[in-house]
C-alpha cells in the first residue's frame, strides 16, 4: 500500500481538517432491491472477527511468536555480608541480597524489630501495638482497620477484624500477618531471646515461623530453637537484655559497654 | 517478558520448517480452543540462567518419599544452605506434571509450602514462591486450585518492594487466575483489584509487564463483564493503564502490549466505555496508533510491507473496521479521506482477500452515500476500473457490496454510467444474472444503465 508522500506531514502539521463537504442524500439510495446503510459496527467479545487477534495474543503468551534473545547475565559479585542490624547473612548476587533486604530490613518496626512485607502492614502494626493513644481510643470507637487495601471497615477488636477478614475477604483463619497482640508483661526473657532469633532469620517453627509472631505462643519447639540460636549467639552475649525500645546492630556496641 | 528471562523454547537442532510446522499446529489448536471458549494460555517465568548454574541436568520426577524429604529438610533443616537446596530440588522436580500431582495430593504439602512462603528467610521465601509458580503453570485445574491457600499472601506481597519477587507473584497469580473460576471467586473478595491498583504505580518495567499480564487474564474471564470489569473501572487502574500507553520515549513495548490487551477486553465488553473516553482514552489510543504506524513506516522497505501484513493478518480487517466506524456517520471523516488522497491507497488493498475487499468497499460506500459532492471526487478516477475487477469476483459478498457502491455512484454521478458502459460493464453484470442473492440488484443496475 503506497501512501501519498505528503500524508505524514499533513497528519503531523496540519492546522485542522478541511471544511466537510455538504451532505445531500437521495431517498432512492439504498432503496430496495439495494440495502446499503452506513452504520457503525460493534463486535461482542467472542465474535469470530477477533479470532485472528486472539490467536496472535496467545501465541505471543506461549512465546512461539518471537525468538527470545539471550537471557541477561546475573551478575556474580564477590561474597559480601549484609550490613543490616544484627544480620550476618552472606550473598553473592545482588538479586538475592535485594530480596533479603526488602524482606528483613526494609519495613522494620523500630520498637520491636519485627519485619513486615509492606509499609501498610508495618504502619498498622505500629499503630496497634505501640501507640498508647490507639489503646485509649479503641476503648471508645472502632479502631482496628481491615487489612485489605481498599476496604475501609473498622472494628472494635482484633478478633472482630479477623472474623471480617475470614468471612468477607476469604482470608485464611491463620493468616500470618494478623496475629493478635499479647497483653503487656508477657515479654519474658525467653520470649525476647526468641524474638532476637527470629529477627536474625531463624524460623524452625512447624508452620514456617514468622518475624511477626509473638513467640510465646509456641512453647513446644523451644529446645529446637535454643539449639538453632546457638548459631548466632556468638554475636551477642547472653547477658544482654533486649527489652522493648532497645536497638541492635552498630548501636549495641555502646549499650554493651553501658550494661557492663 | 521481552527481557528474555522467561522460559523459552530452545530450538536446539530444530530446522526452520519444523518450527513453522509447530507454529501452525499451535495456531490450529488455539483457533479450535477459542471456538470452544477454552482459550487458556499461561506464562512460565523460569530463569534459564539459574538452571545452568544449578548443574543443568534434567530434573527428574519426584516420588512421595522424596517430596516429603525435601519438605522436611526445607522446614527443619539446621543449615540455611541445606534448606535452600532442598527447596530448589523440589522446585526442579515440580517442573514435571507427575510430580505436581503427587505433591498436591500429599497431606500437608501445600500447608508447608505456604508456611515457607511466609518465612522470614528471604531466600526460602523466594524458592517457595518459585515452587508455587511451577504449580501455577499446570494445565490441570486441580493443581491450580490446590494453590488457593497461598493467594492472600501473594496479594500481600504485591505491596512489598522486592521487584523480582513481586514479578514472580504476579505471573503466578496471572496463571492461577486464568485456570479456574474458583480462584477468581476467591481473589476478588481478597482485594486483587485494589492490590493491582496500588502495584501499578511501581516504576519497575518488569513488574508492570507482569501486572499487565495478570490483569489481562482477569479481564479475559468469561464472567468479567459482570463481576470484574465494573470494579476495575471503579478503581484508579484505567488512568494508570492509559498513562502507560502514552506514546513517547518512555513507552515500553512489552508493557504496552499487555495493557493494550487489557483495554481491548474492557472495551469490547461494553461495560462503560464512556468512562475511558472521559479519561482521555481516545486521544491516547489515537496518538499511540499514529506513533506505532509511523515507526512501522520508517522501518519498512517497499517489499517488506506484505511480509508484515502476513505476520499480522488481523491488522487490515481491524484497521478497516475502525475506518468504517469513523466514516459511517461522519461527513468530516469522509471529507478527510478524500482530501488526504486516501482513496487510491484503499483501492490497492482490494486484491488482498475477500474479507478485506468487502471492508474496503463498505468504507467507500460510506463516502459515496453522503451525496453528489462526495461522488464528484470518486469519479473520474481509479475507482471505476477497480469496481470492474471486484464485480468479476467469484465471492457473492464482494460482488454484492460492489453492486451497492455502483448504485450510489450511478445515482449521484450519472456521468459515470457512460464510462461504465464503455468498459463493458453490462457484460460483467450479466455474469451474475442467475445468482439468487444478486439478480435483483443486477437487473436494477442494468435498467439504470440502459436508460441513459
Amino acid at each position: 500500500m503506497q501512501l501519498p508522500p505528503a500524508l505524514r506531514s499533513r497528519l503531523v502539521g496540519a492546522p485542522g481538517a478541511a471544511e466537510p463537504l455538504p451532505v445531500q442524500r437521495d431517498p432512492a439510495a439504498g432503496a430496495p432491491p439495494f440495502h446499503f446503510a452506513a452504520r457503525r459496527v460493534r463486535f461482542p467479545r467472542d465474535h469470530e472477527f477477533f479470532e485472528d487477534g486472539d490467536v496472535q495474543r496467545h501465541l505471543y503468551l506461549q512465546d512461539v511468536l518471537t525468538q527470545v534473545t539471550e537471557a541477561p547475565e546475573r551478575p556474580r559479585v564477590p561474597e559480601f555480608t549484609c550490613q543490616g542490624a544484627g544480620c550476618c547473612q552472606v550473598f553473592d548476587t545482588l538479586e538475592d541480597y535485594e530480596h533479603h533486604y526488602h524482606t528483613l530490613h526494609r519495613n522494620v518496626c523500630s520498637f520491636c524489630r519485627r519485619a513486615f512485607p509492606s509499609v501498610h502492614l508495618l504502619d498498622t502494626h505500629i499503630l496497634e501495638w505501640h501507640d498508647s493513644l490507639f489503646q485509649i481510643l479503641s476503648e471508645r470507637q472502632d479502631m482496628y482497620q481491615c487489612l485489605v487495601e481498599g476496604c475501609t471497615e473498622k472494628f472494635k477488636t482484633g478478633k472482630d477484624r479477623k472474623d471480617h477478614l475470614v468471612r468477607r475477604h476469604l482470608y485464611p483463619a491463620d493468616f500470618r500477618f494478623d496475629k493478635p497482640k499479647k497483653s503487656r508483661g508477657s515479654a519474658t526473657p525467653v520470649a525476647t531471646v526468641q524474638v532476637l532469633a527470629e529477627a536474625l532469620g531463624d524460623d524452625g517453627e512447624q508452620s514456617g515461623g514468622d518475624a511477626m509472631e509473638v513467640c510465646s505462643e509456641h512453647a513446644a519447639p523451644l529446645p529446637e530453637r535454643v539449639g538453632e540460636r546457638r548459631t548466632y549467639s556468638h554475636r551477642i552475649p547472653s547477658t544482654i537484655c533486649f527489652g522493648q525500645g532497645a536497638s541492635r546492630g552498630f548501636k549495641s556496641t555502646k549499650k554493651r559497654k553501658e550494661h557492663r | 517478558m521481552w527481557s528474555g528471562r522467561q522460559g523459552r523454547l530452545r530450538p536446539v537442532g530444530c530446522v526452520v520448517e519444523e518450527l513453522r510446522c509447530r507454529r501452525r499446529e499451535r495456531e490450529a489448536a488455539l483457533r479450535k480452543a477459542r471456538r470452544e471458549q477454552q482459550l487458556v494460555s499461561k506464562r512460565l517465568l523460569r530463569d534459564d540462567v539459574l538452571e545452568e548454574v544449578e548443574g543443568g541436568c534434567v530434573a527428574k520426577i519426584l516420588g512421595e518419599a522424596e517430596i516429603q524429604q525435601f519438605l522436611r529438610l526445607a522446614q527443619r533443616g539446621t543449615e540455611e544452605k541445606e534448606r535452600e537446596r532442598a527447596l530448589v530440588s523440589l522446585r526442579r522436580g515440580l517442573q514435571h506434571p507427575e510430580t505436581q500431582q503427587t505433591f498436591i495430593w500429599l497431606e500437608g504439602s501445600i500447608r508447608t509450602l505456604v508456611g515457607l512462603l511466609t518465612s522470614s528467610q528471604a531466600l526460602l521465601q523466594l524458592e517457595a514462591a518459585r515452587c508455587l509458580h511451577e504449580l501455577s503453570h499446570s494445565e490441570q485445574s486441580a493443581v491450580a486450585e490446590a494453590c488457593l491457600p497461598a493467594t492472600s499472601y501473594l496479594l500481600t506481597y504485591l505491596s512489598g518492594h522486592s521487584s523480582d519477587f513481586i514479578e514472580l507473584c504476579l505471573y503466578t497469580l496471572g496463571n492461577l487466575i486464568v485456570e479456574s473460576e474458583a480462584v477468581r471467586r476467591q481473589l476478588l473478595p481478597q482485594g486483587i483489584v485494589p492490590a493491582l491498583a496500588a502495584c501499578i504505580q511501581s516504576p519497575h518495567l518488569t513488574v508492570l509487564e507482569a501486572l499487565g499480564y495478570a490483569l489481562s487474564q482477569l479481564l479475559q474471564a468469561k464472567e468479567a463483564p459482570e463481576m470484574i470489569i465494573p470494579s476495575v473501572l471503579g478503581s484508579t487502574l484505567p488512568q494508570h493503564i492509559l498513562r502507560l500507553l502514552q506514546p513517547g520515549p518512555k513507552l515500553n513495548l512489552g508493557v504496552a502490549v499487555e495493557f493494550a490487551w487489557c483495554l481491548h477486553y474492557i472495551i469490547c465488553s461494553q461495560v462503560n466505555n464512556a468512562l475511558l473516553i472521559y479519561h482521555g482514552g481516545l486521544s491516547t489510543l489515537g496518538l499511540l496508533l499514529l506513533d506505532v504506524a509511523g515507526a512501522v513506516q520508517r522501518t519498512e522497505d517497499a517489499g517488506l510491507e506484505l511480509f508484515f501484513l502476513q505476520k499480522q493478518p488481523s491488522l487490515l480487517p481491524e484497521g478497516l473496521w475502525l475506518l468504517n466506524n469513523l466514516t459511517a456517520n461522519s461527513s468530516s471523516f469522509c471529507t478527510s479521506l478524500l482530501s488526504m488522497d486516501l482513496i487510491e491507497p484503499l483501492l490497492q488493498l482490494l486484491p488482498v482477500s475477500n474479507v478485506v475487499s468487502v471492508l474496503v468497499l463498505t468504507v467507500l460506500c460510506n463516502v459515496a452515500e453522503k451525496g453528489p459532492a462526495y461522488c464528484q471526487h470518486l469519479w473520474p478516477g481509479p475507482l471505476l476500473p477497480c469496481l470492474m475487477g471486484t464485480l468479476a469476483s467469484s465471492d457473492t459478498e464482494v460482488v454484492g457490496q460492489s453492486l451497492e457502491l455502483l448504485q450510489l455512484l450511478f445515482l449521484y454521478r450519472p456521468e459515470a454510467v457512460e464510462a461504465f458502459l464503455q468498459q463493458s460493464g453490462l457484460q460483467v453484470l450479466e455474469q451474475h444474472q442467475e445468482e439468487a442473492q444478486l439478480q435483483d440488484r443486477v437487473r436494477a443496475l442494468q435498467k439504470t444503465a440502459l436508460h441513459r
